[in-house]
């Protein structure tokens, strides 16, 4: 029961790396119709960064925010490399994002060195129905709820979300009443920036992060996104979580790490499932 | 207030619009009127600046806005804030004053303009497009797909507007019997050249025009172009 516990909490709490991952994904392609596949490689750059700012003797919190202010810098670098150019089709903004996760495993590597990287996190362990989880498992769940909470605060409440809402829905209109639509879905690259960087800040205390998690946390975010039909914020939350806490599960009973196994099947069964029903809205 | 000096559109190698010159001035309501893929759109589009101009000058010395064709509408959100979008680049974000001169939206704010009629619509399109509070108003077709009794309503509209507000309006519009009933001065505009202008009594004589546009009957039911 005890490990049953420890698997649960631990999956919920992967699975939120993955739902911020995944709502970048959201609110990229949301805004942008790009399919954003750096998204991997901005939690890295979140932890990465976390880790050396932390070892530079910055004092937690600050350290941690100003990484994941940094991932949506470079989050917003990367929108305007991959969408500056007008005119550029979603599929080239796609392979150019692809690129550019590839340049940064590179500049991972010459930065931060092969090996797997974990800063220090807020230590310490609570018990859990008596289970003993360690505290930062805790912290990303609480975190990554308030997260979503002020993401849809955002987006449905304030006018600037409200006009990344109105470029997403109809860009010849929102150009016409004045929106700079590319600026938009610079921001919507900016925004997924400090998502992305937020996961990977929540995740890496107890997930060390290196060059080649790029690839697993960018496909568990795009199963979680796929999860939310890539439009809804909230599904991804929850397809996140059930990613996490059966990945957790499978890892924890037949013991081996199959959680990229376990995405790409969910993204698989998901794609099957909606198939029907995605096809029949295109054909409407 | 607006001047057009031999503007040339073109999308790729197609000319769209091909050398027009026109002006409005301040206070007045000026129809544009012509076939189907004459170039009107694509010319209130480069006034409003969203499509490039290849040669020529537009001079607008005014604050505008566009009621674009098909109505364009934000579907997800909400009336008011459609209405709220529209005034993107001001600060006064209040939609007070457009519930007053259109009392339909009010009753309608909360509900997504994608469920709205056409005529529902098209009232929050001019809506959105006055939250800017456009010296010139630009419209790209007002009747399209609507019943003769919205037109008129939304047409007493649009004349208050420009009577007791003093807004400037150029409008685009197919039944040409309306736009020459509602604007005092035309041009006519075909396959991307402006073929006639002046004043709409005068041009509504011209025969040519009257067996274009008008199936010769002046002011009688009009009939679309590509129909005769
Ligand atoms: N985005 C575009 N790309 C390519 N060609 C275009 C584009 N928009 C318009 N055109 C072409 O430019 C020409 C003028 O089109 P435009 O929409 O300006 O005509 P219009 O007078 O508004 O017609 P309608 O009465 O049907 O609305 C047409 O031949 C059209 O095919
Ligand atoms: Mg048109």
């Amino acid at each position: 029961m005890n490990d049953f516990i420890t698997y649960l909490v631990s999956g919920v709490a992967i699975g939120c790396a993955f739902a911020l991952i995944g709502s970048g994904f959201v609110v990229v392609h949301r805004v942008t119709r790009v399919v954003n596949f750096t998204q991997g490689t901005l939690a890295v750059f979140g932890g990465l960064i976390a880790s050396t700012l932390l070892k530079g003797a910055l004092p937690h919190g600050i350290a941690e925010i100003v990484a994941v202010l940094s991932a949506g810098v470079i989050g917003l670098i990367f929108g305007f490399i991959a969408t500056g150019k007008r005119g550029t089709p979603p599929l080239i903004s796609l392979l150019i994002t692809l690129g550019l996760s590839t340049l940064s495993a590179a500049f991972f590597i010459l930065f931060w060195g092969q090996n797997p990287i974990s800063p220090p996190g807020i230590g310490g362990a609570t018990d859990v129905l008596g289970a003993r989880i360690e505290t930062q498992r805790l912290l990303v769940v609480v975190v990554t709820v308030i997260a979503f909470v002020v993401l849809s605060l955002f987006f449905d409440r304030s006018y600037v979300g409200k006009g990344l809402t109105a470029a997403a829905s109809n860009p010849r209109a929102a150009r016409l009443v004045g929106i700079n639509v590319r600026w938009m879905g610079f921001l919507s690259f900016g925004i997924a920036g400090v998502l992305g960087g937020l996961a990977g800040v929540l995740i890496a205390p107890t997930n060390a992060v290196s060059f080649a998690s790029d690839l697993p946390l960018a496909l568990g975010g795009f199963a979680a996104a796929v999860f939310g039909g890539l439009v809804s914020v909230w599904r991804t939350l929850l397809g996140g979580i059930v990613l996490g806490v059966v990945g957790q599960l499978v890892a924890g009973y037949l013991s081996g790490s199959y959680q990229t196994e376990v995405a790409l099947l969910m993204m698989l069964a998901i794609m099957i499932v909606r198939y029907k029903s995605l096809s029949a809205e295109e054909a409407k | 207030m607006l001047t057009l000096n031999d503007v040339v559109i073109r999308y790729g190698s197609a000319v769209a619009v091909d050398g027009v010159s026109l002006s409005v001035e301040r206070g007045e309501m000026v129809a544009l009127v012509g076939p189907n893929g004459a170039g009107k759109s694509s010319l209130v589009n480069a006034i409003s600046g969203v499509v490039p101009v290849a040669s020529g000058s537009i001079r607008l010395d005014a604050r505008s806005a566009q009621v674009p064709e098909g109505r364009q509408m934000f579907a997800d959100m909400s009336v008011e804030d459609n209405l709220r979008l529209g005034a993107w680049k001001s600060k006064d974000r209040d939609p007070a004053p457009i519930y007053e001169m259109l009392p339909d939206l009010q009753r309608l704010r909360r509900q997504k303009a994608g469920t709205l009629s056409g005529g529902q619509q098209q009232m929050v399109a001019v809506g959105r497009a006055l939250m800017a509070k456009p010296e010139l108003l630009l419209i790209d077709e007002l009747s399209l797909g609507l019943a003769p009794l919205v037109v008129a309503g939304l047409a007493d509209h649009l004349q208050k507007l420009n009577r007791e507000h003093g807004t400037t309006i150029l409008l685009i519009e197919q039944e040409i019997a309306l736009a020459f009933r509602l604007c005092e001065r035309a041009y006519v505009l075909e396959a991307g050249r402006i073929v006639a202008s002046g004043e709409s009594a005068e041009l509504a004589l011209d025969p040519a025009l009257r067996d274009a546009y008008l199936g010769g009957e002046v002011g009688g039911t009009p009939r679309r172009e590509d129909a005769s």
